[in-house]
């Protein structure tokens, strides 16, 4: 169903597939619990900040920063409106999860974002949804309606002091706005452009205020933390790697798919439960947190476990859990070309060193594909790469620049035989 | 120059955000637009950005920055297939290739009859069921095999 295969699930252990998304089914499965259980026992909002914190939950949208930190971060007796915002805008190559948690389990996300605004004292919250997933858009506004007649969202939630207003906007084909600070811009009906950083979201957000962005899956986290405790949630990983975790995989296994497994696990299982790789062919290479992490090898891939530690260790990044499975028949040349096609087209333009260098690490990458490289291409791309990496004003340019510079350092003799003899080194 | 129904829809947009800010519904308004007129000329971006209480320049920034607009008129159905690597790795490219040659157009055209426009896209975030295909922005198709691809095509005839 729903989801492809799971070790100890917690968020997808109850999903009922496309039937069970409505507030019902949601409620018979022990939904709402965690909002009701923080309201009726009068839980302080501290309290509710410091079981997050205690989770040790990582932000799932790929920086992994500690949420019930970044929640603490957030002028709660302020006055005025402060907002709190939902990152659905999944557009990581790769990424794939956000999805299918909108698709059979809104409501934990509502759930989530109403136990965050009471946490963080915020008035009003926003789930920004990817363009591409506009059916959800309208499901998830569906959702909120039901959340709404159910006393969940509105003035007084429950009869209680705490009030609070969730609405969706949708994005419209802009990677970009993934990055939360150009999410804000988009929600303010401008073209969606990173700000610098800091100052950060909680001191100037949406509209000048107060906000904390998370991504969807950390919100849909927190009822379970609430709900389990969260000595258990973060039991359920491993230490500094709190809780499950949904990991899509993608490209040459048998089933590709989402796959809920504790943080910890050992990637040869991941890849066994995705169905290993299609047509028994060998593993080659993985890029295991979205198109933006550093690329593996085979052999140092399958010593990894499936943790922000663990693969940051190898060389990489979690990032969102977008694991891209590569077999031997794969051309790195190749891949590398579409890849950097894909950051030059969504680069927002708005920083030298990435909107011309996207464009450079194109165009080179795109000879020597072509059969058009000169040998110092090679190093021409990664001069290209250290005129970018820290120097742009979000995390784009580096991302850009992370493929490159990996495929490089694991796979510079496919490029080196592509400039010499025009022609790839895989038949 | 746009339904009552659209501007019913417009305002269900307008009441999400904070009343001194209603450029916030510009994305979701020039969405609707779309829907009705199939494509956003320079007269209807006007509009939207007036019923907005907001320059024109800056909701045609905002059209042009997103690139799910349309922004020179398309066939009856726009079928955007997603050709990034994860879709790649799994018959992305070949979904589009397969696509062309059924329509005998190149990607970025429409055919003559007006009926069918083809491009690809970035990933769509449902790499999983790849190869994948929006309809027109909205609907989105999974697992595209050639047998799939035709009764698709077979549908939107
Ligand atoms: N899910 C997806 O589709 C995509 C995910 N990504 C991921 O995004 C990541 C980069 O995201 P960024 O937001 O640029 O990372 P970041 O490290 O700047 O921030 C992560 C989060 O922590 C907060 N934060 C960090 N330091 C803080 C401080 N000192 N004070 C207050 N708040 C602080 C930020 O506001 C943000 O919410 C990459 O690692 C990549 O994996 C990238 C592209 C797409
Ligand atoms: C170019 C770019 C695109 C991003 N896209 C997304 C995204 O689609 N979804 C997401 O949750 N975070 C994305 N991020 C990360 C966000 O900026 C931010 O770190 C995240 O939403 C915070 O939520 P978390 O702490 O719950 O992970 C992106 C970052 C960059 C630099
Ligand atoms: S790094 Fe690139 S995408 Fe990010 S703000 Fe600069 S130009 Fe825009
Ligand atoms: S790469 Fe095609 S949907 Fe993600």
């Amino acid at each position: 169903m729903a989801i492809l295969g799971s070790i100890n699930p917690i968020m997808t252990a109850s999903w009922q597939g496309d039937a069970g998304w409505g507030i019902d089914a949601y409620i018979k499965r022990g939904g709402y619990e965690a909002l009701k259980k923080i309201l009726s026992e009068n839980i302080p909002p501290e309290g509710v900040i410091a079981e997050v914190k205690k989770s040790v939950l990582r932000g799932r949208g790929g920086a992994g920063f500690p949420t019930g930190l970044k929640w603490s971060f957030m002028p709660r007796t302020m006055p005025g409106d402060k907002y709190i915002v939902c990152n659905t805008d999944e557009g990581e190559p790769g990424t794939f999860k956000d999805r299918d948690i909108m698709r059979y389990d809104p409501h934990s996300v509502i759930e989530g974002m109403i136990i965050g605004a009471y946490a963080m004292g915020a008035t009003r919250g926003y789930n920004y949804i990817h363009g591409e997933i506009y059916e959800l858009y309208e499901r998830f506004e569906a959702a909120l309606a039901e959340a709404r007649a159910a006393g969940f969202l509105g003035q007084k939630i429950l009869g209680s002091e705490h009030s609070f207003e969730l609405f969706a906007h949708h994005g419209y084909g802009a990677y970009i706005c993934g990055e939360e600070t150009a999410l804000l811009d988009s929600i303010e009906g401008k073209k969606g452009q990173p700000r610098f950083k800091p100052p950060f979201p909680a001191s100037f957000g949406l509209y000048g205020r107060p906000t904390t962005v998370n991504n969807t899956e950390t919100f849909a986290s927190v009822p379970f933390i609430i709900r389990l405790g969260s000595e258990n949630f973060l039991n359920a990983g491993k230490e500094n790697n709190g809780g499950t975790k949904l990991f899509s995989i993608s490209g040459h296994v048998e089933r590709p798919g989402n796959y809920e497994i504790p943080l910890g696990t050992p990637f040869a299982t991941l890849l066994e439960m995705a169905g290993g790789m299609r047509g028994g062919r060998k593993l080659k290479a993985v890029i295991p947190g979205g198109s933006s992490s550093p690329v593996l090898p085979a052999d140092i891939m399958m010593q990894c476990t499936m943790d922000y530690d663990s693969i940051s260790k190898a060389g990489s990044m979690l990032g969102s859990g977008a694991v891209i499975v590569m077999d031997e028949t794969v051309c790195m040349v190749d891949v590398l070309n579409r890849l950097s096609f894909f950051y030059h087209e969504e680069s927002c333009g708005q920083c030298t060193p990435c909107r011309e260098g996207t464009n450079w690490l194109y165009q080179i990458v795109h000879r020597i594909e072509t059969g058009e490289g000169k040998p110092e291409d090679l190093d021409m791309l990664l001069s290209i790469c250290s005129n970018i990496c820290g120097r742009t004003i979000c995390a784009l340019g580096d991302a850009a620049a992370f493929p490159v510079m990996s495929f490089l350092k694991h796979f510079r003799s496919e490029f080196e035989y592509h400039i010499q003899h025009k022609t790839c080194l895989v038949p | 120059m746009l339904t009552q129904e659209t501007l019913a829809r417009f305002d269900r947009e307008v009441a999400k955000y904070p009343a001194e800010q209603k450029q916030s519904a510009i994305m979701a308004c020039l969405t609707l637009a779309q829907v009705e007129k199939g494509w956003l000329d320079k007269e209807t971006i006007a509009f939207v950005a007036a019923y907005l209480d907001m320059p024109a320049i800056a909701a045609e920034e905002v059209a042009t920055f997103y690139n799910m607009y349309n922004l020179k008129p398309v066939g009856k159905y726009k079928l955007a297939v997603c050709t990034c690597i994860p879709c790649a790795l799994s018959g992305g490219r070949d979904a589009a290739a397969y696509l062309a040659d059924r329509l005998g157009i190149k990607l970025g055209e429409t055919t003559a009859d007006g009926k069918f426009t083809l491009v690809e896209s970035e990933c769509q975030g449902a790499c999983g069921d790849a190869p994948v295909a929006l309809v027109n922005n909205h609907s989105m198709k999974s697992f595209l095999t050639p047998d799939k691809l035709d009764q698709l095509l077979e549908e939107l005839k």
